[in-house]
């Protein structure tokens, strides 16, 4: 469903992402790890088709998001770092600009924007411009703009961030929820997120995987069983410092 | 593809009415156009039954109301970062350009069109060439649309609408000025004449005075609309180098 494959990305001399490879299928919903500018960004950048890599391919449902780039776009989801949208429209205006701009009209188009609303749990706060919005819901508003058209691909760049406890367990759920009939990629800080979420983790830093396997390897790979250990313990070793105690 | 271009465009369109920018904007307009023509162009003084004092100076307006429309659209996008969301899109490149100038050149169609009292009292007062009016209406929207497209293009070059807006006058009062007269002789007599017909043929007044008076000519067809194809090329390449960001 969706394939990394060497990717490579340089910013002047700096290799921010450094042989990236991959694959993700349906049902898989994989954290992807790291510490800042560790290369998650940028890696979900190149298969979201908003940065072309300097080396490697990505693909989506077959589609490489360089040279059928929006073919592989419409089968994707995408929640970009910080949730962006435009203030002055609401989260229905901004939900259903996303779903004409993939070919949705007329009750398609309403079916498909009150559904997403819904699943987002926006409630009232659908048709207040975004602008006037909490960062919850305008995390949530981005959030049901990924998911209106209901893609085969999903990935979201830290999508509990600025949440309340509620509102990450409504979230979480929602991942649960799709998660059997899409592949799904969740960038995050928050590790406790990767048991509770993700059948897959993904550890990277200095723009190289450091580690792939299940939640339950992760942990296990950590001095002390837990996959906060085992971050901290990958990470302080890729960058050639000490665990801290 | 067509849809994207109108999603594109939709959006946009919205956009300018959900803030002060388009009341701002088309008030701005009706208020100045007539008093340019009134109090600049001496409209009652020249005794004719015409729109020229008006068309007279909207170029001078459109100096500095275009770049206006125009700043916003990529450098607002790049400074909230929507810029990822769009070209996360399955939206090709033209239709992304075409659709924010398409909703920017219907912002000029409406503020042309809030001068129709004008018409009206040069109806009322007498029996003006309405074929020449409507064609220098067209004129008129035809320089606002090349206004309109350079400014976007240099919205492109920056995060910051504020640089925009001073690019794009900039640029505008160099595409109005580059034909009169006093520009041509500060080429200096010993110029090439090939560098002053093309100076000269730059001149986004030189073209529009041909509409102003009633004729609708090729070559000034064909330079607006090179003009706005161009300049909207222009954008498209300078977002779509974002994409390979770093390289």
């Amino acid at each position: 469903m969706l394939v990394a494959d060497q990717l490579i990305k340089d910013f002047g001399s700096f290799r921010a992402v450094d042989g990236v490879s991959f694959t993700l299928e349906r049902g898989e919903v994989l954290g992807f790890l790291g510490p800042n500018g560790a290369g998650k960004t940028t890696t979900m950048r190149m298969l979201a088709g908003g940065l072309e890599p300097d080396g490697g391919q990505a693909a989506i449902a077959g589609f490489d998001c360089s040279t059928a780039r929006l073919e592989a776009q419409a089968r994707l989801g995408y929640l970009p770092e910080g949730a962006p949208s435009y203030p002055a429209m609401t989260p229905r205006g901004f939900v259903m600009f996303g779903l004409r701009a993939r070919g949705f009209t007329g009750g398609a188009l309403c079916r498909a924007t009150d559904l997403a609303l819904e699943r987002a749990n926006l409630g009232e706060m659908a048709s207040q411009p975004i602008g006037t919005l909490s960062k919850g819901y305008k995390r949530r508003a981005a959030l049901a703009a990924a998911i209106a058209h209901d893609p085969a691909v999903l990935i979201l760049d830290e999508p509990t961030d600025g949440l309340d406890p509620n509102q990450k367990d409504g979230v979480r759920q929602l991942i649960r929820d799709m998660a059997p009939e899409k592949a799904i990629i969740i960038s995050t800080h928050i590790l406790e997120e990767v048991p509770a979420v993700c059948s897959r983790a993904i550890v990277i830093d200095r723009g190289r995987i450091l580690f792939d396997g299940t939640p339950n390897a992760l942990a296990a790979s950590g001095p002390d069983d837990t996959v906060e250990g085992a971050f901290r313990a990958l990470t302080a070793a890729s960058t050639g410092k000490g665990v801290a105690a | 593809m067509i849809h994207t271009l109108h999603a594109v465009y939709r959006r946009e369109l919205t956009a300018y009415f959900q803030t002060p920018l388009a009341y701002v904007f088309l008030a701005v307009f009706a208020f100045c156009a007539p008093a340019f023509a009134f109090h600049i162009g001496r409209f009652f003084d020249t005794n004719r039954a015409d729109l020229a004092p008006m068309f007279d100076y909207l170029p001078w307006l459109f100096v500095v109301l275009m770049p206006a429309l125009a700043m916003r659209a990529w450098a607002e996008e790049r400074d909230r970062g929507t810029l990822e969301f769009l070209m996360a899109l399955p939206i090709p490149l033209w239709a992304s350009t075409g659709g924010k100038f398409l909703a920017a050149w219907t912002m000029a169609a409406i503020a042309l069109g809030l001068t129709f009292p004008m018409w009206i009292a040069v109806n009322y007062l007498g029996a003006p060439d309405n074929a020449a009016i409507a064609t220098g209406y067209l004129g008129a929207w035809l320089m606002a649309g090349a206004y309109l497209a350079v400014g976007q293009a240099l919205s492109a070059t920056t995060s910051n609408q504020v640089v925009a807006f001073v690019l794009g006058t900039g640029a505008a009062f160099l595409l109005t000025m580059a034909g009169l007269p006093f520009v041509l002789s500060a080429l200096g007599e010993n110029a090439p004449a090939l560098l002053s017909e093309f100076v000269a043929g730059l001149s986004a007044l030189e073209h529009y005075s041909a509409f102003r008076h009633g004729v609708i000519g090729l070559p000034n067809l064909v330079y607006f609309a090179g003009l706005i194809v161009t300049a909207l090329t222009v954008a498209g390449v300078l977002i779509a180098e974002r994409r390979g960001g770093g390289r």
